[in-house]
């Protein structure tokens, strides 16, 4: 197990006054909280910070961790002594952060898996047991047909010795046809087990879409940029665009600019009404590569009496 | 043993679309006492359907929006005020996320 320093995960010196921890602690919160900050690794950074702020923000535990960590640094391979704790006695509180207060090893080996309980009271004989909430990442097909997706969640439980363990769960999960990105998949029932003759809790899964190549995602609609050749903008064209249901034709008018957005109706994700593709032309210069093709880009430049920048005066 | 095979399937809802919810059904979900959701329907936060308590029918996203701004209000030692005005700020902040992604932005 490796040691953890708390001051440094808070971003204090050791010799810190409790006003500049809780400042300190307060300011990295609200950048790291899960709800509220995009970073990828927030959910961890956030909980390891409840943490050290449990122990630093409370006078017994601080001593007591300071007494012991005098020669570790974080990272550290770390043991705690047998006898470590002994004339410390801790008076408990809520967990600090995260759901339900998820310490690490490092924090249970020192101050014990118990802390967690936060004074919650006598347990009831019979309750329903917690809810489950879990993300779920799926491509934008998977909405369009549906699908079937392997999910494995990794769930706490307590072993014959009373150790907390964990235990991996299997689950195949129908993905609803239609299902929009920040949705949430209730299994009913699919939750940690109940207490007693408590039902089991519900298991939630937030839909998330990875980016797709080609399509950007907007609740239902997709937007989809389209690239087409000046003489197909010009003139006008029947043109391929690829859906999520497969290629239509797409009858671009004459005299199109470059950024036209055209809407494919009913073509986004299937629902009730269904979302629509917009498509943004976007023009495709050939390139002048051959003698050639720089011969037709003169012969344009000398036919037509084309200036794009009329508007702004020069 | 193939454990994909294996593994039980289950019929789902879309909690979004299909679903409504009960005071009680928040509360359990959100594990919290009536009062505080009742609360967030003062605040403005949650907006169910019916008069009473007793009626209220919150459509499928209020447990979303009820976990984070009671999860705010608990970690960042915010108030309902302040919790609410952040889940109002937060949503705007993803639709505009949303709407720059499908012109083609970062983000």
């Amino acid at each position: 197990m490796e040691f953890k320093d708390y001051y440094k995960i808070i971003g204090v010196a050791r010799d810190a006054t409790q006003d500049e921890i809780k400042r300190a602690y307060r300011k990295l919160a609200r950048k790291y909280h899960p709800d509220v900050s995009k970073e990828a690794d927030a959910e961890a950074r956030f909980k390891e910070l409840g943490e050290a702020h449990e122990v630093l923000k409370d006078a017994e535990k601080r001593a007591a961790y300071d007494q012991l960590g005098a020669n570790y640094k974080g990272g550290q391979e770390f043991r705690p002594p047998p006898d470590w704790n002994a004339g410390f006695e801790f008076s408990g509180g809520g967990p600090g952060g995260g759901d339900g207060g998820d310490y690490s090893d490092f924090f249970a080996s020192l101050f014990g898996r118990d802390f967690r309980a936060g004074g919650a009271g006598h347990a009831p004989r019979h309750a329903k047991g917690e809810d489950h909430h879990a993300r779920v990442l799926i491509d934008l097909e998977d909405t369009y047909h549906g699908a079937t997706r392997t999910i494995t969640l990794r769930v706490p439980s307590v072993d014959a010795q009373g150790h907390v363990i964990t235990k991996e769960r299997v689950l195949n999960v129908t993905i609803p046809r239609g299902i929009r990105e920040g949705q949430h998949i209730r299994l009913s029932g699919q939750g940690n087990a109940g207490l007693g003759e408590g039902n089991a809790g519900d298991l939630y899964l937030q839909v998330e879409f990875r980016t797709h190549p080609i399509y950007r995602v907007d609740g239902r609609d997709l937007y989809l940029d389209l690239p087409v050749t000046p003489w197909e903008a010009a003139l006008g064209a029947t043109v391929k665009v690829p859906t999520l249901g497969g290629i239509v034709e797409l009858k671009i008018p004459e005299g199109s600019a470059s950024g036209r957005k055209m809407r494919l109706k009913g073509r986004g994700i299937p629902g009730d009404p269904p979302g629509d593709c917009y498509v943004i032309l976007t023009i495709a210069l050939p390139p002048a590569n051959t003698e050639a093709a720089k011969e037709l880009y003169r012969k344009m430049e000398k036919e037509l009496n084309f200036n794009p920048r009329t508007k702004l005066g020069v | 043993m193939n454990t994909e095979n294996s593994a039980p399937q289950f019929a789902i809802c879309i909690l979004e679309e299909q679903t409504q919810l009960t005071l009680t059904d928040l509360c359990r979900a959100c594990a919290v006492h009536d009062e505080q959701i009742i609360a967030l329907v003062d605040a403005g936060v949650l907006e169910p359907q019916g008069r009473e308590p007793g009626h209220w029918r919150f459509g499928g996203a209020s447990l979303h929006r009820a976990r984070r701004a009671l999860r705010l209000q608990r970690d960042l030692e915010i108030d309902l005020t302040g919790a609410a005005l952040a889940v109002e700020l937060l949503d705007e902040i993803e639709s505009l996320r949303t709407r720059l992604r499908a012109v083609g932005g970062e983000y």
